[in-house]
């Protein structure tokens, strides 16, 4: 039904890529084993020769354009990460952003055509988000014209960069500059760290793998420490920042474009949420409707358990959010393309917002998809525990998102951050527009001695834009009392610091709100855009699902500021329970409208043709413990031990 | 009593961060240990286990995280056998008070674990002659045992099992068959690889006449090489999210034949002619299969968050990251608000699972008695506790050790933190020994019945007699120290609960048990049965408070803990407890204020918490957990013990040198 826009948001594209999607799929050169049989090395290996094999059909193909590329990729590798991961996103476009002209004509060739492997070391092992505590050095030294770089101390070892392990062979690594005996903060440095030709680690640098992880068996996440190693001075990246051959720190003129980047990749972060949410729906929804069990009526044949309510509750409200963070997603992007483009311009002022939200956003749909990948696995009961079920690796690949790229609770207080800010302009009497602009509300209110909250709202349980107005007044009001709560820390004399933390559990409740409100919004807006009346009428049940869902689960928020009464709570209840019913009938085609492909799925039980137990069979035996019908262990250790006896 | 060598506070080395944390303890860490283990000298005997255990080097857990499926299963074999040999020089037995310490340290690292049920379930359901056949040989290991129920199509719903055993009257034989792909035994621990017998429950059929699900032992592999007997099909389902050291099983049978005589008869029999006759009453072993629910939450479930929470939050007082006041050293995460609000409620929790877990023992030890002086009065109550305790126990340690997980940001998706396999192990217990939703239905169930029995005046049990006691009333809070009250927080459980069943009144009224009503008020019987659980543990922990000796701080820092399990409980579930009215918004404000409050006064706590839990560092075996917090130092060693470390990976030869070489030529 809505084939193509939930899984690219591009019509038109899919026939194409669904042709390009066969030919990958089917090409000999990238069939393998099973990677659950695989050790991590095995994994490893795997994934390196998928990547290179790749590159050379990147350039065979003659793709360049990034969508294009971000597309074929997710074709070759499907949904695991890869060595050259940080290669193609990280290490190339800082480089394309943060150096010189000079600097781009010495290195832009070898990056573009993998002469060099690169990767992008920024987290050591003691700080991660925090990026002013890291605490690599890079002290320049005028006699040579060189930087000297420096691992103090054990925190300050680089620990996490994706590819630095074993695959790359050079560095950008960021470090704290040190000229003329004065530190100038955080700048990023070009470094060669393994020798071209034998790739062995080049003197004064210890690399290596972390060791085995929850996920991300492919990737050689690794370490990388440095003992006075020295680089030119043409390999820091001074775009911005300079530091002349006296030793003279020129400084940057503006800070804020770095913003620009983490928009970017937080943004692809909610579209990563939405689609491993959606592999996971499909997997849990098509099981659901293959497996029959116990009885719903004596005498009758065992139920498909997709026919349970709680089997519905739990999965049903899971498949709105995942066509809730489509559309999501799809904005974010289109708003970061928009705004990229004032950006060039010198227009930065609508980049602080979009920060704002994107962090927010990132880290509510990161943890919102993150536990309903495993509602969706125990959902599968047992069966979803196995390796065979492909929900485990859903599930250790997605989960590292809540942190990477900013940890999520640290997100939501730089989104709270910007609510108090917005709230304290309103307060003074000045008007704040786009995503907040519910904020002005306030100022009409406060004439009134009773707080916000006690405005009533006339909610209309069946309409998708009255329940938006209800999440409004709700974020309204927790955004209010966190500000007050802050207000009132520090009219205790507490430091600013100090009743920011006080404060930080009611902040983060805040800017969940917001969040939520926004996609609400969102979804409720897209309705209207959907042509197709079929595809509108579901669109708009599974949008009242997710918004009455959402409410049901919260509803004290509802009760407690006077939104709804306890007569509409039981209401929203009941609806709930009755979309169930209604959106039972469409749950196998609107997964199926996410378009994965069985390969990318790599799930017995979320199969498109339903032969679930068959395969499992087929499955197991392939294990590595059924390679020879006799365990060696019995030769080794029982034998013994019952002879013994 | 002398504070154990593995966490003096002299022994140099500890991370000065975690040693501060310890000084200002309120209470006596010790005594605590003592009062978990039940008296100082279980503590005694479980370190003089626990000792034994970590200085074999045959136990050792070094390089556990870098083994493959295969190498881990074998590992657990050879400490099984070892395990054998230890327990006899130790003059350990299995009767003896010391196996579930033994266990509890050995159980993810050890085989034959089924093979203990398997030897349960002869004891349970053979009769005396059967006991004297097959104990002694399970014993000596001279058989290896499994326990197949579970199939590819059927799990808690056993009588969908569709395995069959047909009596052939003229060998005085079953015939057991496989007759469908759905009907293949799956899952079953020790059977893949190890097990040369197992208990296969199927579906007796006599005459052609079907008497339902009945156990049957069934030698699968022979005795001499191992090989499948005639007839098996039989091997591993794969891997799994955990579990790698246990070789769960598939099963095929076809045309597998064995003696009348093999069919667990002590409460059934087919005789000779094909007669089929019950005796007894096979309550007691309804009996057996309800307090496996309550024996796994000690060690599989409550025992992972106990040591989530000790890896986490001496995590947390050794990483520092940002500044709370410009120009101070970088705080501790554990300062944060939100890092508490993260850990401190699953440590509260950890310790009101303690403690229901011991009341729940009482409780089916007194229930036992009865059952032996065969009053079967008790066992509705009991199988009602077992299913709620065993699912929201489960649920909530699960929830609770990822959020832990969580909480310890990047490093804590490490495998070498130890939580990712705490988190996979324990998650497991959510499905096993009965999916969680079906058990809290069977709990609801209960709970229904029970309050239209107290409607129509009929007694009902004690522990649901609250059901009839409903007044309609307010809570009588006025400011936020009041929530800090055992009474006025028990009464809004109480009252919270008794809403959520009486919620259900139509399908009360309805005469119940409708097949479509009941599926159409699932979700809210679900939510009842919770609601019920949540409020009889914060009871308990209220009442194990108040019987605390309030010697060497310990009651007061367990009245906080209390109070915090009980608040968070309140923050987190608000609309159900505003819901008619009983808080006002108002009201719930001073709870939040309260629950915050409690944040930061258990925050100076949370280390000498965790250390009462008393485990070492062998036993977390996490870099992040250890008692010294040397988390950095250990992590990079390590991570340099990683095989990818220490062997030369072929991909740079076979892919990376062409790939970037064949480019340097053409350029």
């Amino acid at each position: 039904i809505a084939k193509g826009r939930g899984e690219e948001g591009r019509p038109g594209g899919t026939a194409r890529r669904g042709l390009q999607r066969e030919g990958v799929i089917n090409d000999p050169d990238f069939q393998h084993e099973d990677l659950n049989f695989l050790s991590r090395s095995q994994r490893y290996e795997q994934a390196i020769r998928k990547s290179s094999l790749m590159v050379m059909k990147l350039r065979e193909h003659g793709i360049a354009d990034p969508d294009e590329i971000y597309w074929f990729k997710r074709t070759c590798l499907g949904p695991f990460p890869e060595p050259f991961g940080l290669h193609f996103s990280m290490f190339q476009k800082t480089l394309e952003t943060q150096t010189t002209d000079a600097q781009k004509e010495k290195w832009l060739p070898l990056v573009r055509g993998v002469n060099i492997i690169g990767t992008y070391a920024q987290t050591e092992m003691g700080h991660g988000t925090h990026l002013r505590g890291l605490e690599t050095t890079a002290t320049y030294d005028p006699a040579t014209q060189e930087f000297i770089l420096n691992s103090p101390t054990v925190t300050s070892i680089k620990w996490w960069p994706g590819g630095l392990g074993k695959t790359s062979n050079h560095a950008i690594v960021l470090a704290q500059l040190y000229t003329q005996g004065q530190c100038k903060g955080l700048h990023a440095f070009i470094v060669p760290i393994r020798q071209l030709g034998t790739h062995e680690p080049l003197p004064g640098i210890t690399v290596g793998d972390i060791g085995p992880k929850f996920g991300y068996d492919e990737m050689d996440n690794g370490y990388l420490k440095m003992d006075n190693f020295r680089i030119p001075r043409e390999n820091m990246l001074m775009k911005y920042a300079q530091v002349e051959p006296d030793g003279t720190y020129v400084k940057p003129l503006n800070d804020k474009l770095t913003y620009g980047t983490m928009v970017f990749i937080r943004s692809i972060i909610v579209g990563d949420s939405a689609r491993s949410l959606s592999r996971a729906c499909t997997i849990a929804i098509r099981y659901s409707a293959v497996r029959h069990q116990s009885e719903l009526k004596a005498g009758e044949p065992e139920p498909q358990i997709l026919d349970y309510q709680t089997q519905q509750y739990k999965l049903f409200p899971l498949l709105a959010t995942a066509y809730a963070f489509h559309f999501v997603g799809a904005y974010i992007k289109d708003t970061y393309r928009r705004i990229s483009g004032d950006i060039i311009e010198g227009d930065l002022s609508e980049l602080p917002e979009l920060h704002a939200l994107t962090a927010g956003l990132k880290a509510f749909t990161s943890w919102t998809a993150n536990a309903g990948i495993e509602e969706c696995r125990m959902a599968c009961g047992g069966h979803g525990y196995s390796r065979c079920s492909g929900l485990p690796d859903i599930y250790v690949t997605f989960t590292p998102s809540c942190t990477y790229e900013g940890e999520n609770t640290v997100m939501m207080l730089q989104t709270a951050r910007f609510l108090v800010k917005s709230y304290t302009q309103v307060s003074s009497g000045q008007r704040v527009t786009g995503m907040v602009s519910y904020l002005n509300d306030l100022s009409r209110q406060r004439i009134q001695p009773q707080h916000v909250a006690a405005r009533p709202v006339t909610v209309r349980i069946n309409d998708p834009i009255s329940l938006v107005e209800a999440y409004k007044a709700r974020a309204a009001r927790l955004v209010e009392a966190a500000a007050k709560n802050l207000q009132a820390e520090l009219n205790h004399r507490k430091s600013k610091e100090d009743a920011w933390n006080r404060t930080s559990v009611d902040l983060v409740r805040a800017s969940e709100a917001h969040c939520h409100y926004v996609i609400v919004k969102l979804f409720t807006a897209k309705l209207s855009e959907i042509s197709n009346a079929a595809v509108r009428a579901v669109m708009t049940e599974l949008c009242l699902l997710y918004a009455l869902y959402g409410i049901s689960k919260n509803t004290g928020d509802f009760l407690q500021a006077g939104i709804l009464t306890d007569t509409q709570v039981n209401q929203v209840n009941q609806h709930v329970k009755e979309l169930l019913a209604i959106i039972r009938p469409n749950a196998v085609a609107l997964v199926d409208s996410f378009d994965f492909h069985d390969v990318h799925l790599g799930s017995v039980l979320g199969r498109y043709d339903g032969n679930v137990y068959e395969n499992m069979f087929e499955w197991a035996k392939k294990s590595p413990l059924n390679k020879t019908e006799v365990h060696e262990s019995f030769h080794k250790h029982l034998k013994p031990m019952q002879a013994k006896l | 009593l002398a504070a154990p060598p593995h966490r003096s506070l002299q022994s140099d080395g500890v991370n000065p961060d975690l040693a501060s944390e310890r000084l200002t303890a309120s209470f006596s860490v010790e005594k605590l240990t003592a009062r978990l283990d039940g008296g100082a000298e279980h503590t005694r005997m479980r370190r003089a286990i626990v000792e034994a255990i970590e200085s074999d080097p045959a136990f050792s857990r070094e390089n556990q995280y870098f083994q493959s499926q295969n190498e881990r299963y074998e590992a657990a074999v050879r400490r099984a056998v070892h395990l054998q040999k230890k327990m006899r020089e130790m003059g350990w037995t299995e009767n003896g008070p010391e196996i579930k310490y033994i266990y509890r340290w050995l159980s993810g690292d050890i085989a034959f674990l089924l093979h203990r049920v398997f030897m349960r379930s002869i004891s349970v359901l053979g009769s005396d002659k059967q006991v004297a056949k097959w104990i002694p040989l399970a014993t000596e290991h001279q058989i290896i045992g499994s326990y197949a129920q579970t199939e590819l199509g059927h799990g808690t719903y056993l009588q969908g099992l569709e395995t069959t055993a047909v009596f052939d009257i003229a060998t005085q034989e079953f015939l057991l068959n496989t007759p469908k792909i759905s009907a293949m035994k799956w899952w079953p621990g020790d059977m893949g690889r190890s097990a040369t017998h197992t208990v296969v429950f199927a579906q007796l059929y006599v005459h052609g006449k079907c008497y339902g699900v009945h156990p049957f032992i069934v030698q699968i592999r022979s005795l001499q090489d191992h090989s499948p007997r005639p007839g098996v099909t039989v091997g591993d389902i794969g891997p799994k999210m955990n579990f790698e050291h246990t070789d769960n099983g598939y099963l095929m049978l076809q045309n597998v034949r064995v003696p009348r005589e093999n069919m667990l008869s002590r409460f059934c029999e087919v005789q000779p002619d094909g007669t089929y006759v019950r005796w007894g009453s096979q309550k007691i072993n309804y009996f057996t299969m309800t307090t496996v629910r309550i024996s796994i939450l000690s060690d599989e479930v409550i025992l992972p968050l106990m040591k989530a929470c000790t890896i986490a939050i001496r995590y947390s007082a050794v990483r520092r990251q940002s500044k709370l006041k410009p120009g101070e050293q970088e705080a501790k995460i554990l300062d944060y608000q939100t890092q508490q609000q993260k850990l401190l409620p699953q440590l509260a929790a950890a310790y009101a699972f303690h403690f229901i877990n011991i009341y729940l023992h009482e409780l089916f030890d007194r229930g036992y008695q009865e059952i032996q002086g065969r009053n079967f009065d008790s066992l509705p109550e009991l199988h009602a506790f077992s299913s709620g305790f065993k699912a929201m126990v489960t649920q909530y340690c699960t929830s609770g050790v990822e959020i832990c997980l969580r909480a310890c940001g990047g490093h804590g998706y490490s495998l070498l933190s130890g939580l990712p396999s705490l988190y996979t192990r324990v998650l497991a217990s959510c499905i096993y020994e009965g999916e969680n939703t079906v058990l809290f239905l069977q709990t609801a169930r209960f709970l229904i019945k029970c309050f239209m029995a107290a409607s129509a005046g009929q007694p009902i049990p004690p522990s649901v007699t609250y059901l009839s006691s409903a007044k309609p009333g307010k809570c009588p809070a006025k400011d936020k120290l009041d929530f800090l009250s055992p009474d006025v927080y028990l009464k809004a459980y109480e009252q919270m609960a008794i809403r959520s069943v009486t919620k259900l009144q139509h399908l009360i009224q309805s005469g119940a048990e409708k097949h479509e009503a009941w599926n159409q008020c699932t979700v809210q019987l679900v939510k009842a049965a919770q609601a019920h659980c949540h409020y009889i543990t914060v009871k308990i922990f209220v009442e194990t408070v108040e019987k605390l000796d309030n010697k060497a701080g310990i009651q007061k820092v367990m009245k906080h803990l209390c109070d915090l399990f009980a608040l968070h409980g309140i923050f987190s579930n608000a609309g159900d407890f505003l819901y008619d009215g009983y808080l006002s918004g108002a009201q719930m404000d001073l709870v939040t204020a309260s629950y915050l409050d409690l944040l930061a006064v258990i925050r100076m706590d949370a280390v000498p918490l965790v250390d009462a839990f008393d485990f070492t560092d062998k036993s977390l075996n996490s870099a992040l957990g250890s008692y010294d917090g040397q988390v950095y130092q250990r992590l990079y060693e390590w991570a340099q013990k990683s095989p990818t470390n220490q062997q030369v990976s072929p991909a740079y030869g076979k892919y990376l040198k062409p790939l970037l070489q064949n480019r340097l030529s053409k350029l």
